[in-house]
């Protein structure tokens, strides 16, 4: 089954590692099949930024996300620019600390959509004490909603892809976010 | 034991570099091929290699003809723009039979055009955009894996041919993450070296093989040019026949090996009505057209070309004998789809999707168009 997932926030906020961390997961520890893309605009940090990524259990061959079925929201800007896409019954997670569900309510009802709350930034500034470990608090808390990867993919995954000597405090970082929901 | 990475198609090109032997690289970075010079500016040094950041991309090819004659594997990497600056030293390149990897990750053109965007806009460009008669090689993957695996065998063909090789990428495959799995053993074709030096032509006839060549201060006295030379490397620019030997057969050692040369892949093509032809990105959404047609019970199959140039005529022509339609689809507005319509006879319907502005076609726009023409 081919599952495609949509992150979007701020430029800095590390939406793009998010997505690596997923893809890389499935691909590399969960035995699935994934791809990663995200947009290339001229986007520095705070403007939007947007990554997705694919993940089957056959070959992947369309790499881009066309209507996904899991849109994760960072910041309000991407909220309200990526919902209109989103499958009918399509999980939301958002940062309610970044986002106004509210702007997005008629969208959210019509469609059937389930929405989790993830306080990835509180989170992170509150139990981490880094604001930057947000995006791998959203890691924790998508791997708990969706199921799409496993607890255990995360953890090998986040391991792989963050600088060396910054593994626990980001592992710590993924199971705050995983305990949220 | 193989190894498993999840990892960007640029850096699955520099990775390919790497593995091939390549120990130079000289560039000037672009978008959307950045991460293949920035992956080899970190790893170059580490085996032993040299990465230099040239002024400008004619410079950049002139250094890596210099490397490649300095005995050296070497590689640049750019995209459009860059590639139009290069022509000069390609033909170059081509005149002097030097072996190089020329990477076009390409975006939306003409100009400086969409550097965040894809586009296939340069595929004439590798094949016409020096002067002059010559044949050029080109690959295209279509996959992060295809674009390690591609970038290893254009060095194996330049050594092979003494040859220019384009590995003709785009900003979807360059930019976006996959695994790959590198095998422990891979072929790779190394530089031949000539041992007589009394009796050595650099450049001579060989029919079957490789011309070895010698690198630059081992004691060999030839002469590397430009200008219509002799077997020895002397410029003899006022004869005719001289001339006519050297290009005719410039373009006879790839041609005469295109059945070596040529790839393609393909599938559901026996009975199939209707074939999807692509290269690069587009394949991607090729396949799965063909798989929703299918499963509807039309019968459409599709051929991807992973080798462009040079073109495999006979392949193309042998896959679609039974085929009453062909769709060509690709990011520009028709160039490939002319050498699809060139070799295949009259009575075969030829359609394009040809897009631009920066995304690929997608499996919907390609299952459109096969309804259209009536696929059952």
């Amino acid at each position: 089954m081919r599952t495609e997932i949509r992150i979007g926030g701020f430029g800095g906020q590390g939406v793009i590692l998010a997505g690596i961390i997923l893809g890389k997961a499935a691909s590399l520890f969960d035995n699935n099949e994934a791809v990663q893309t995200q947009s290339y605009g001229p986007e520095a940090r705070g403007g939007a930024s947007k990554c997705e990524v694919v993940i089957s259990d056959s070959e992947v061959e369309y790499p881009k996300v066309q209507s996904p079925d899991i849109l994760v929201a960072m910041s309000n800007e991407a909220l309200i620019k990526y919902i209109v896409d989103l499958k009918d019954e399509g999980t939301l997670i958002v940062d309610p600390g970044t986002t106004d569900i509210e702007d997005v309510r008629e969208f959210i009802d019509q469609h059937n959509i389930k929405v989790f709350n993830a306080p990835a930034t509180k989170t992170a500034n509150d139990e981490i004490g880094l604001k930057i470990v947000a995006n791998i608090v959203m890691v924790g808390a998508i791997t708990k909603v969706t199921g799409i990867i496993s607890e255990n993919a995360a953890i090998e995954s986040i391991k792989d892809s963050v600088p060396a000597g910054t593994e626990e405090k980001n592992i710590k970082a993924f199971k705050a976010g995983y305990n949220l929901i | 034991m193989s190894q498993e990475f999840f990892i960007q198609g640029n850096e699955a090109c520099a990775k390919g570099a790497l593995r091939a032997g390549c120990r130079f690289f000289a560039g000037y970075p672009i978008t959307p091929s950045t991460e293949v010079a920035e992956t080899l500016a970190r790893e170059l040094p580490k085996v032993g290699g040299s990465f230099v950041q040239m002024e400008d991309e004619i410079a950049s090819v002139g250094a890596i003809i210099g490397g490649s004659w300095g005995g050296t594997k070497s590689m640049t990497a750019t995209s459009g723009p860059g590639l139009s600056l290069m022509q000069e030293n390609i033909g170059y390149a081509f005149i002097s039979e030097t072996p190089i990897v020329i990477v076009d990750v390409q975006r939306g053109s003409p100009s400086t055009g969409q550097p965040t965007m894809a586009a296939q806009g340069d595929m004439m460009q590798a094949r016409w955009g020096s002067h002059g008669d010559y044949e050029p090689i080109a690959l295209s993957p279509s996959s992060v894996q295809e674009f390690f695996d591609f970038t290893i065998k254009a060095f194996n063909l330049a050594e092979q041919f003494r040859t220019p090789v384009f590995v003709m990428a785009d900003e979807i495959i360059g930019h976006m993450r996959e695994k790959i799995v590198v095998e422990d053993d891979i072929e790779i074709i190394p530089r031949q070296m000539p041992e007589d030096k009394d009796n050595y032509l650099p450049f001579k006839n060989v029919e079957n093989g490789t011309n070895p060549m010698p690198a630059f201060g081992e004691g060999f006295n030839i002469h590397v040019t430009g200008l219509t030379h002799d077997e020895r490397g002397y410029p003899d620019t006022n004869d005719p026949e001289t001339h006519n030997d050297l290009v005719q057969r410039l373009c006879d050692k790839v041609l005469n090996n295109c059945d070596k040369i040529c790839s393609v892949k393909s599938k559901s093509c026996e009975d199939a009505d209707i074939i999807i032809i692509s290269y690069g990105a587009p394949v991607r959404s090729a396949i799965e057209a063909v798989s929703v047609a299918r499963s509807e019970g039309k019968k459409v199959g599709y051929i991807k070309l992973d080798t462009p140039w040079p073109f495999p005529e006979e392949e193309i022509k042998n896959l679609s004998s039974n085929a009453s339609d062909i769709i060509v689809a690709e990011m520009n507005l028709g160039q490939m789809y002319y050498e699809v319509d060139r070799v295949l006879p009259n009575d075969v319907n030829i359609h394009l999707i040809g897009k631009i502005g920066g995304l690929m076609p997608t499996p919907d726009e390609i299952l459109s168009k096969i309804n259209e023409i009536g696929g059952n």
